[in-house]
């Protein structure tokens, strides 16, 4: 094992004030269980899982509630036990309209309540790459980093891509956020743990610990843990810059390799990145049998009494969160879902967190500038700050008449929605927006085209049978 | 230079009695009715008819392949003339109209905060579901306008209207609207209920002056349940446009002013 820095720095970029000191020296800290839990099935990029109780069911704590529904899903399970309130269509952190599932944690639980489900710890050096699989996808493990791609998938490549690179991303470039470092100085021994379940899944691939130049203590932690780890690990410091913590970037700067334009993902190139959190979770499922029923959030902003690192159960709604957090110290101006890069407003705080909620920031009137955007003045700092190499400028003028055909053509679909187009535009465009509204629509036509294909090719089918 | 004349000339004469001879035998023959047909559609090229245009539209009827009557926009005088030119019978439609089902303005519901993105609907529904408090009601940032192709929507004081005149039911603002709160309504219905929100009255309350609280008056006051003019979708009251209700006196009877008589804006175009 050895600690090395990143040989290859990508194009672009921007700095943000980064203010992880609000809540960088605060330990994780339990959240007492909530009173209510809002329990969303939509945890996830991809199909929302399918709810499994109504309102009236008692849940046990670890019961399976919403099982996957289709390719790209994972199960959810209820975080503890109680009963069911109500289960109603929310709108979740991402704007999307879900159901959630309101589980009242104070019920009594009747007599004949069934015991809560277990799942047998397992001694992952014996067990097989399959049982292992199986363990990962029944505890509901999904990348806790952004999208939340479901780990099972992204561990099982499909025949013939091979996984060369295990990359660890605790780079957590996003401002305010310290929910990743704490775990990386905390549980350092779990990420080890994990980190060879996926290995061993994997089928050993060479492992790269991707952290951000300033962490130092974070690095240090690592070291210790991997310190007499077999094979061919390497931790790698990488210099600071936004948007470091995204996939792409970060094969990049640890691998030098590039990803290509969707649909190609990081396994066409030999990769497999996951987040340092979602790593310990794997250990605690396979070793402990215990499924993702909680994580840890950043609740932070200047508009927070004490920021702290907070464990708490999926569900639990913001408000319970900055409660804990001593409230708020003035009425917050904007209140944010993530990271102030790519997280996403809120606005309410009866929504409850999922496996991916990393942070949730609450930001005085001080913080949060009200702009109008204006037009374009051609300035090029965009093209400069974009480091997936595109033109947002075009894209966004393309985009303000709707013209989704030239956006298409200048790659929008390559945007990683990073934000560093806008952060850095004097003409405050929303061109972050106006890229998402573009990606949208695509998907959108593309959608629409293969149902069209497919119900063209069912009517040809019957036609063909019937003329049979 | 005879020569080149010559030659010149015979292969022009060649070339010219082959265009001939090809124009008379691989001709592809297009039925002159496709011509006639597109001749008396709208021309809107709207695609309300669900073909990429009134030519493919016209098309598709000289082949027997759409049924005659499709055409929105054209109505039943135009489908009378694709009758008389196919010999079809024209299918009875009854002239379609967009409706916004909701009357909750800026003055009259809440916002949860101030949104600065960019001006579209279904950018704004993704932003944390919209500045509306009413998750269901209408964000007046004009996607629908913005499609239509005649002009007939107008967004004011945060609510998109339909001017009844120039709808031509195309349904594309239907598709456009993330939520998905237009609707296409028989032209001659003038009493509506511009509501979309199924949750409890006092839900409803808390964000919308103007909301459905499912009291059930409405269709009380206009004959009972038997008499069929209402059906009800949690506490949001629907007006049932198979048979829609006719007394206008209902409308000013609803507590929670949420019904309209002919509420179509007229634009004075
Ligand atoms: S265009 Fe996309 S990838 Fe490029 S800077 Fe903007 S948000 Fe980031
Ligand atoms: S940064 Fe803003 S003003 Fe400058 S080129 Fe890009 S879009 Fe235009
Ligand atoms: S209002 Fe809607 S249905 Fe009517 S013409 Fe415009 S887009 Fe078409
Ligand atoms: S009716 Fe729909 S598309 Fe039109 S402004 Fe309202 S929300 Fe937007």
């Amino acid at each position: 094992m050895k600690t090395v820095k990143s040989k290859f720095k990508f194009k672009g970029g921007v700095h943000p004030d980064y203010n992880k000191e609000l809540a960088r020296d605060g330990a994780i800290e339990r959240l007492p269980l909530p009173k209510e839990l809002a329990v969303s099935m939509s945890q996830h990029l991809g199909a929302p899982a399918r709810c499994l109780v109504k309102a009236g069911d008692f849940v046990r704590r670890g019961q399976v509630i919403g099982e996957k529904a289709g390719f790209i899903s994972v199960c959810v399970r209820s975080p503890a036990d109680g009963k069911v309130k109500a289960v109603e269509k929310r709108v979740g952190a991402a704007g999307a309209m879900a159901d959630a599932v309101l589980i009242d944690t104070t019920a009594s639980l009747p007599e004949d309540a069934p015991p809560p489900p277990v799942l047998a710890p397992m001694d992952w050096s014996s067990a097989t790459r399959e049982e292992l699989l199986g363990r990962i996808e029944e505890a509901g493990i999904c990348g806790m980093g952004g999208a939340g791609f479901p780990t099972a998938v992204k561990l099982n490549p499909p025949p013939g891509k091979r996984c060369e690179y295990l990359v660890l991303n605790g780079a957590e470039c996003e401002p305010y956020l310290t929910a990743d470092y704490r775990v990386m100085l905390e549980r350092a021994p779990r990420i080890r743990l994990g980190v060879e379940i996926m290995r061993k899944v994997l089928g050993l691939p060479a492992v790269r610990i991707a952290i951000e130049a300033n962490k130092p203590e974070a690095i240090a932690a690592m070291e210790a843990a991997f310190a007499d780890i077999e094979g061919n690990v390497e931790i790698v410091v990488l210099p600071v810059l936004y948007p470091q913590g995204s996939e792409k970037h970060q094969i990049y700067a640890t691998v030098g390799r590039v990803v290509p334009e969707p649909p190609a993902l990081p396994i066409d190139v030999g990769c497999v990145v996951e987040n340092v959190g979602t790593v310990a979770a794997i250990a605690d499922a396979v070793e402990l049998g215990e499924p993702l029923l909680e994580r840890v959030t950043t609740v932070s902003g200047d508009a927070v009494a004490t920021p702290k690192n907070v464990l708490a159960p999926s569900g639990t709604r913001y408000a319970d969160l900055l409660e804990f957090c001593g409230g708020a110290t003035e009425r917050p101006a904007k209140v944010i879902s993530g990271g102030t890069m790519m997280g996403f407003a809120v606005s309410s705080l009866d929504i409850g967190t999922t496996k991916t909620t990393s942070g949730l920031l609450f930001l005085s009137r001080r913080r949060v500038f009200q702009y109008s955007s204006q037009a374009c003045i051609n300035c090029g700092r965009c093209l400069r700050a974009c480091p997936m190499n595109l033109n947002p400028a075009e894209i966004s003028k393309a985009m303000e008449v709707d013209d989704v055909k030239t956006a298409e053509d200048a790659h929008v679909m390559d945007c990683i929605e990073c934000g560093a187009c806008s952060f850095g535009c004097p003409a405050y465009r929303a061109i972050t927006q106006f890229c998402r509204k573009a990606k949208n629509s695509i998907r959108a036509r593309i959608a629409a085209e293969r149902a069209a294909a497919a119900a063209a090719k069912a009517s040809d089918g019957a036609a063909k049978k019937e003329a049979k | 230079m005879i020569i080149a004349i010559v030659c010149i000339a015979g292969i022009g004469l060649v070339a010219a009695v082959s265009l001939a001879l090809a124009d008379k035998y691989l001709a592809v023959k297009e039925d002159p009715r496709i011509g006639m047909v597109t001749a008396v559609l709208p021309g809107a090229n709207c695609g309300g008819c669900g073909f990429a245009g009134c030519d493919a539209y016209a098309r598709a009827l000289v082949e027997g392949t759409a049924p005659n009557g499709a055409c929105a926009a054209g109505g039943e005088a135009c489908a009378a003339a694709v009758a008389k030119i196919l010999g079809v019978e024209a299918t009875a439609t009854e002239r379609r109209v967009a409706l916004v089902k909701c009357c909750g303005t800026r003055s009259e519901s809440i916002r949860l905060g101030d949104y600065n993105g960019i001006c579209d609907c279904a950018t704004a529904a993704a932003t944390a579901g919209g500045d509306k408090g009413c998750r269901f009601g209408c964000l007046g940032y004009g996607a629908c306008a913005n499609v239509c192709p005649k002009n007939a929507i107008s967004v004011s004081d945060g609510l998109a209207k339909v001017d009844k005149r120039l709808c031509i039911g195309c349904g594309k603002c239907v598709k456009a609207c993330p939520k998905h709160l237009i609707e296409l309504v028989p032209a001659s219905a003038t009493i509506h209920v511009l509501c979309n929100n199924p949750v409890r009255g006092p839900e409803v309350r808390k964000v919308c002056g103007v909301g459905c609280m499912g009291c059930h008056l409405c269709e009380k006051n206009s004959g009972g349940k038997e008499a069929g003019h209402f059906t009800f979708d949690g506490f949001l009251a629907k007006v049932n446009y198979d048979n829609p209700p006719t007394d206008p006196s209902i409308v000013a009877k609803c507590p929670a002013k949420c019904m309209a008589e002919d509420p179509h804006f007229e634009t004075g175009h």
